[in-house]
């Protein structure tokens, strides 16, 4: 489904991935490991196509086809998710404008002629989901992220996520600025999700193995200077806690 | 209204478009009137109102002010502003007073009303409607349960012969003819605008609203609302306004005198819309007595140069002013705009909230002037401005100016300037949502503090209008 080859990227002239080649297969989920610094944020950043980086060499392809030269939103629109390490907090637009809009970007694509979900209708659907994901409905009106707790940011994260049934949903950092129980709470919601649509492709970043306690990767890579070093299943996210990253190479 | 209705209607303001404002219809009424500014014009303008000899007067008083008083030296250059090309009065039609059916109105300016949704808010949301084209009010209308209680909602040409008594004790009173230039001017060319007196005590529930449409090339409108609010009394008034684009000056001047009297609240919303080659030299002032509230609410979307700083005298105690404004310089645009108040009273307060946004090279300005008198015991004031700057060629300034002169007095000055963030951008369309859209979507959000004190149809029109702005790159 995702097909990562031999990319190289720079920011502002200066080298951050050196050659990353990595390829995720339907309803697998993978996690990327590695110390600050080594280029995981940006290969997040990279496959959804934030403007600040300059892919140098290499490709990108979802489901065959080379994504380099789309933009974010069309990424978003063939199915490719990211939530967010810091997710913005934007002033004036409420969280639930703003996902009404993202579904209807993406019903727009995948019921094509059909017209757009009546907001009502899409109001009933985001309470149901609020509150499945224990998640207080005052939250729908509030301005994005505005005024959210580090916790109640990536339950947002997760909630867009479910919302927006993604093929290959990358979860960057999910574990930063969270507490044991919130991080808990965020990931049974990922399990969930991946367990009702089990062809969802999962890409965990992460410099910490925490968060690999409640989600299990099937394949643990670790990324060095903008290389991926050593990749291995999930016992392999272990050996990287024990050992640390310097003596992986 | 059933339920099938109510699922056709569509918000009123929802497809006005460029082409709604840039609509011309024939002019040729125009070649009856000379362009310039002479003392025969005004005396012209006076004779063919009929008007009572104090105005006339009053006219040819405030004619030798704008003769002796020079350009302002602060603000915007008005140096390319030709006074000699700009026509000061012309009709397109002979009605006096306007007419009071749009039935009777000619159809080509009916349907420029109607293009323009006025009529459809008037049955919709309106207590009342009156619009001026050209320098005459072509229609005038007040619920009759209101005229019953003794509304007044008129046009003021009418007013000067009907109501000779308010007007005459009420008429620039608030704002002096020789306070700057164009005020001189306004007072000595004036033409149409609105009266509206609401007695002791009465509240209106609905707005009333005034729509001033100007069409020919090269026009000058100079409409003065004067509006007296009795104790107790409790309003909103609304204004519209818009033109074609020529490519040549034209220029407005009105003014606006709101006078509030004791425990009274007021609300003068306006949604201004001019074409871009409109000079919007415009004077707005209220007067607010003890426990009495004015509230403005601005936004500024058109015209090329507008020098607009609407201005509460907070005489009475206890009383107090809110000013909210939004004002949007596009391309070739200068919106130098702000809020004045004078605190008098002891125990008042004042609020003011703007937001301006410029793109394409747009120039916008929060100019303010805040005075604390020394009699002001317990003033506060409040300012707070947010700038937006959508591209890198657009600038943005704040010029606050805070006199206090009384050691009780809580003034707060707060001022930020921000640009479009490519991570909020990033972020919104990482969700599927496109750029475009992501941008209209932060800008809206900018701006809904102020929009959503508007009435729903109005918010709608004022949201459209920005997008109408957002349209085409954001660099």
């Amino acid at each position: 489904m995702l097909q990562i080859k031999n990319l190289y990227v720079s920011i502002d002239n200066k080298p951050v991935l050196n050659g990353v080649d990595l390829t995720i297969k339907p309803g697998e989920i993978h996690a990327l490991m590695g110390p600050n610094g080594s280029g995981k944020s940006t290969l997040s950043n990279v496959i959804m196509g934030h403007p600040k980086y300059t892919v140098t060499d290499g490709d990108i392809l979802f489901n065959g086809e080379s994504i380099l030269k789309l933009p974010s939103h069309k990424r978003a629109l063939m199915g490719l998710f990211l939530a967010f390490q810091y997710p913005k907090e934007i002033s004036g637009i409420t969280l639930e404008e703003f996902l009404l809009s993202a579904y209807r970007a993406h019903q727009k694509i995948l019921r094509p002629g059909k017209p757009p979900i009546l907001v009502f209708r899409f109001k009933k659907m985001l309470k149901e989901m609020m509150n499945k994901f224990k998640m207080d409905e005052k939250f729908a009106g509030r301005y994005l992220n505005q005024g959210f707790s580090g916790g109640e940011k990536k339950k947002s994260e997760v909630l867009q996520m479910a919302l927006l049934k993604p093929k290959l949903a990358i979860l960057d950092e999910m574990d930063s600025g969270l507490d044991v129980d919130a991080l808990k709470i965020v990931s049974n919601e990922v399990n969930e999700l991946h367990k009702s649509n089990n062809q969802m492709g999962v890409l965990i970043v992460t410099h910490y193995h925490h968060i690999l306690k409640h989600i299990y990767p099937d394949f643990v890579h670790v990324l060095k200077k903008g290389k991926i070093v050593k990749s291995g299943g999930k016992e392999f996210a272990y050996d990287v806690c024990k050992t640390g990253y310097e003596n992986i190479s | 209204m059933t339920n099938d209705q109510l699922k056709q209607s569509k918000p009123i303001f929802q497809d006005l478009n460029r082409s709604t404002f840039d609509y011309k219809n024939k002019s040729d009424y125009i070649k009856q009137f000379k362009k310039g500014l002479t003392k025969e014009l005004v005396e012209y303008i006076s004779k063919d109102k009929n008007e009572p000899d104090w105005i006339l007067a009053h006219r040819l008083r405030a004619f030798d002010y704008f003769n002796s008083l020079s350009l302002p030296t602060w603000g915007p250059d008005l140096s390319n502003l030709d006074l000699n090309e700009i026509c000061y009065f012309a009709k397109a039609t002979d009605k006096k007073g306007g007419f009071k059916s749009w039935e009777d109105v000619p159809s080509d300016i009916k349907d420029t009303f109607d293009r323009l949704g006025i009529p459809q808010a008037e049955r919709a949301v309106l207590a009342g409607v009156g619009a001026q084209y050209e320098s005459e009010g072509i229609y005038h209308s007040l619920e009759k349960g209101l005229s019953d209680q003794g509304v007044i909602f008129c046009d003021l040409d009418d007013a000067v012969h009907k109501y000779s008594d308010l007007v005459k004790k009420y008429f620039m009173k608030c704002v002096p003819p020789n306070g700057h230039k164009f005020a001189a001017l306004h007072s000595a060319v004036w033409s149409g605008g609105t009266f509206l007196y609401i007695p002791k005590g009465i509240k209106l529930n609905k707005p009333l609203q005034s729509y001033f449409r100007m069409n020919a090339e090269n026009m000058g409108q100079f409409e003065h609302t004067l509006i007296i609010v009795e104790d107790g009394a409790e309003g909103h008034y609304i204004e519209g306004c818009s033109s074609p684009k020529y490519g040549t000056q034209a220029l407005h001047a009105g003014c606006v005198e709101i006078f509030v009297g004791k425990g009274a609240k007021f609300r003068y919303s306006s949604v201004e819309n001019w074409s871009k080659d409109t000079y919007n030299l415009n004077t707005k002032r209220a007067i607010v007595e003890d426990d009495a509230s004015i509230e403005w609410v601005s936004g500024n979307m058109g015209s090329g140069v507008t020098m607009l700083y609407p201005a509460s005298v907070l005489k009475g105690d206890r009383s107090c002013s809110s000013h909210l404004g939004i004002a949007f310089a596009n391309e070739g645009q200068i919106q130098d705009t702000g809020a004045k108040v004078t605190h008098l009273g002891k125990d008042t307060s004042s609020r003011i909230v703007m937001k301006s946004l410029s793109k394409g090279g747009g120039a916008s300005s929060y100019r303010g002037l805040i005075y604390v008198a020394d009699c002001a015991d317990n003033a506060i004031s409040q300012t707070e401005c947010d700038a937006l700057i959508l591209d890198p060629i657009s600038v943005s300034d704040t010029i606050p100016d805070i006199k206090v002169d009384n050691p009780t007095a809580t003034v707060n000055h707060e001022a930020r300037v921000g640009r479009l963030n490519k991570e909020d951008i990033f972020y919104l369309e990482s969700r599927g949502i496109p750029r475009e859209e992501a941008e209209a979507m932060i800008v809206n959000g900018f701006i809904n503090p102020i929009v959503k004190e508007l009435p729903l149809e109005y918010a709608v029109e004022m949201n459209r209008l920005i997008e109408m702005e957002m349209e085409g790159s954001v660099g």
